[in-house]
């Protein structure tokens, strides 16, 4: 499953309605203003309903959600059972 | 309380069209069903519908000078005008009514446009100088009363709506992408500006000037800002002292009427407050009016309920429901004639009606608190961020963020993702905008479902450098709370609140509304009152608090500020307007209107219908989108106006020399 892909398909489709050259692996969503702190909460729920995995409040946090390669890894960490960043 | 019309030919030699007057007056017959006058002559034509408040028998307009070489249409309320006429009395002048219309004509006679500096009240105007040729238009200071125009084929044509203006044969019908471009940044157009291409609004505090043929346009008010050696040096008891004088004769002179007055109590603050002030000090017992909804994070009905047995009043609730909303939006924008970004203006359509049907013309509200004493959360926000940028590292502000929007941020997951959302911008502490840049940038966001003709249209110019460029000299001696407050008010309140959520939605059913914190006097008083009395920490409205604290149960000035909102998405997207958006969203009608993506717009409603707690920003798009198509189905696309056969006037001045030709 290539996860960065599902996320980014997401983001493009739900959040940039289509525009999705705005998007980069590296760059912060917060800054270009891609997503408010609202925004990512319906992230969240896609996440855990897509991967069907629960995060917690306390890994809600830029380390793993400022950019969609961050993002990416962290579904992954999760996934495979590893601790994520908190 | 009225509808005002007119037609001056900036070239002399054509006649004014009788028909073309009855058509204007035709399609705001809301704001004035009571009576209908009219005069022409060669030059003009003006109509007038009355709302009767006061002289219900003696007002009808136009209203002439002992002379006759004077007329006057208006459409409101100056407050003082007992006071004013006295005084002009004694100055020899001669009265055949006992309205308030009629003096503010003398007061004119006597000193021409200084005499707007005068009045206390809330007013548009429309005064003929038969001998001089001279039209002279005027709107209050803060913007309560609307008055548009435009210039079309060497004619000024003005009315109280725009509607008005485009019963006008061959007066183009267009959304200005400028504007949209601004009520999707700011939530509103700004000052001057309409939705729909050379469609102007006479900017609050102005008057124009039209004489053989030219228009010249004066600001005869500002916003005041003082600086800090001009500021109450007194302490905060003798200010309150000052504060609570002025706010009993500003509602005491607002009661003034020959019908009776109600009053909106939503269960906050400010409308707690004008009612328990009349109540309590000046013996009022109130029809009282409040809004309901269904979510608990809308209602405020335990307050409001309190409030009403603590007032004893006979009060009358809406429910506004999710299914009302959405039927009533479309009605609401016809009303409003601007795209909307939130439906909050639509439950305030909806208690209009019920005032109405109670066989009220008039209602006292609590508008205007918030801009004058500090009542706003964004003021707050600009606080801690001013405070953030000059302390980086401390963690005080996120904790303060994160209870000032507790409200709006009901998930505490993203606590640590929004103290980074407020860290933006920080940098930039000492532009102008810095209270509100943050608000804008992000709501800036749902442009990107503007076509690419209204992109292309916008280009990509700054849409805050005209804000900027309208800001005074001195706005740059505010500190942050100052700078912020003159924005609210510049902005959102004129073009917004005191419009969508004002007079709009209240004339729709016939209703004026009148505002005791907007006196041009309190205004003035608080402006030179520092900021740290208004919010004290973080404590907002501290002021107007302790003024009111002896009136008012203990519960109502102790709650937590409640921002007035109205649920979007799951109102729109079912019934009524529902079958709108099912028509208006689909490809045909937005090729048609050629405002926004269609592609992007289906994965918008494929979104909605999806997720079950849509997100702040979708719900904005959403009403923002379908708002801006139904004004373009309803004035662009699909306007037919109202015969001019539906108008029947009380009063006909006619001096035209060649009537026949004319009509």
């Amino acid at each position: 499953m290539d996860v960065q892909q599902i996320m980014k398909d997401y983001i493009v489709d739900c959040i940039l309605f289509g525009d999705g050259e705005k998007l980069q692996v590296s760059a912060s969503l917060q800054e270009n203003r891609i997503l408010d702190s609202l925004g990512f909460l319906d992230i969240i729920t896609f996440m855990e309903q897509r991967f069907g995995i629960k995060i917690d409040d306390d890994e809600v946090i830029p380390e793993n959600f400022d950019t969609l390669g961050k993002m990416s890894q962290f579904v992954e960490r999760k996934m495979n059972g590893r601790t994520a960043a908190r | 309380m009225c509808g005002i019309v007119g037609i001056c030919d900036l070239k002399p030699g054509r006649r004014t069209n009788l028909h073309d007057i009855q058509r204007m007056m035709a399609q705001i017959r809301h704001r004035g069903p009571d009576q209908m006058g009219i005069y022409l002559d060669d030059i003009v034509g003006l109509g007038h519908l009355r709302l009767s408040i006061v002289d219900l028998q003696g007002g009808c307009q136009p209203i002439h000078n002992e002379d006759e070489t004077l007329w006057i249409i208006y459409n409101g309320e100056v407050f003082n005008y007992i006071e004013l006429k006295r005084e002009l009395q004694e100055q020899g002048h001669r009265f055949y009514t006992t309205s308030d219309t009629e003096v503010l004509l003398h007061l004119y006679e006597q000193e021409g446009p200084r005499c707007l500096q005068r009045l206390n009240g809330q007013f548009a105007l429309a005064i003929w100088d038969g001998v001089n040729k001279e039209l002279f238009l005027a709107r209050d200071r803060v913007g309560i009363r609307p008055l548009h125009y435009t210039i079309h084929n060497q004619r000024l044509i003005f009315a109280s709506e725009i509607k008005s203006i485009f019963a006008v044969s061959g007066v183009p019908r267009a959304i200005d992408p400028v504007s949209l471009d601004q009520i999707f940044t700011f939530w509103t157009v700004l000052p001057g500006r309409t939705v729909f291409r050379d469609i102007h609004e006479l900017p609050p505090g102005h008057y124009m000037k039209v004489s053989r043929g030219r228009v010249e346009t004066k600001r005869y008010w500002e916003i005041p800002i003082y600086e800090r050696e001009e500021q109450l040096e007194e302490p905060l008891e003798t200010i309150c002292e000052q504060v609570s004088d002025l706010l009993m004769d500003a509602i005491r002179v607002r009661l003034r009427a020959d019908v009776p007055v109600g009053c909106y109590v939503s269960g906050g603050l400010d409308s707690s407050g004008v009612a328990a002030v009349a109540a309590k000090k000046l013996g009022v017992s109130w029809n009282t009016f409040g809004i309901r909804f269904d979510e608990e994070v809308f209602d405020e009905g335990t307050h409001q309920e309190r409030m009403v047995s603590f007032l004893g009043s006979t009060h009358h609730q809406i429910q506004a429901t999710p299914q009302r909303i959405g039927d009533a939006f479309a009605q609401t924008l016809w009303h409003c004639e601007k795209p909307l970004l939130r439906t909050s203006p639509v439950p305030l359509w909806l208690l209009s009606r019920v005032v109405h049907e109670c066989g009220l013309k008039v209602v006292l509200t609590g508008e205007g608190a918030d801009e004058v004493f500090g009542g706003y959360d964004i003021f707050k926000e600009a606080k801690v961020r001013q405070f953030w940028s000059r302390r980086p590292d401390s963690s005080l502000p996120a904790l303060l963020l994160n209870q000032l929007y507790e409200d709006i941020f009901r998930d505490q997951r993203a606590k640590r993702l929004r103290q980074t959302f407020f860290r933006q911008g920080l940098d930039w502490s000492r532009d102008p905008l810095f209270s509100h840049t943050l608000r804008w940038d992000n709501t800036s966001r749902i442009k990107t479902f503007f076509s690419s003709e209204v992109k292309a249209a916008t280009g990509t110019a700054d849409p805050y450098e005209p804000v900027r460029q309208s800001l005074p000299q001195r706005f740059h001696q505010l500190d942050t709370v100052g700078k912020a407050q003159y924005l609210e008010m510049a902005i959102f309140l004129s073009n917004h609140l005191l419009s969508s959520q004002g007079d709009r939605v209240a004339m729709a059913h016939s209703v004026e509304i009148r505002l005791p914190f907007l006196d041009y006097r309190m205004i003035d008083l608080m402006a030179r009152v520092p900021s740290r009395w208004k919010i004290l920490g973080l404590n907002e409205k501290h002021l107007l608090k302790k003024v009111l604290r002896p009136l008012l149960p203990d519960q109502i000035v102790a709650r937590r500020k409640q921002a007035y909102r109205a649920p979007i998405v799951h109102c729109l997207l079912a019934g009524a307007s529902g079958e709108l958006a099912r028509g208006l969203l689909t490809g045909s009608a937005m090729r048609r209107a050629a405002l926004f993506d269609i592609g992007k717009v289906d994965k918008l409603l494929a979104k909605l219908q999806a997720v079950e707690n849509p997100s702040e920003i979708d719900g904005m798009a959403l009403a923002g989108i379908l708002s801006s198509q139904i004004i373009h189905q309803q004035f662009v696309e699909d306007y037919s106006p109202r015969g001019h056969s539906t108008i029947h006037p009380d009063l006909v001045i006619d001096r035209r020399t060649r009537v026949k030709a004319a009509v």
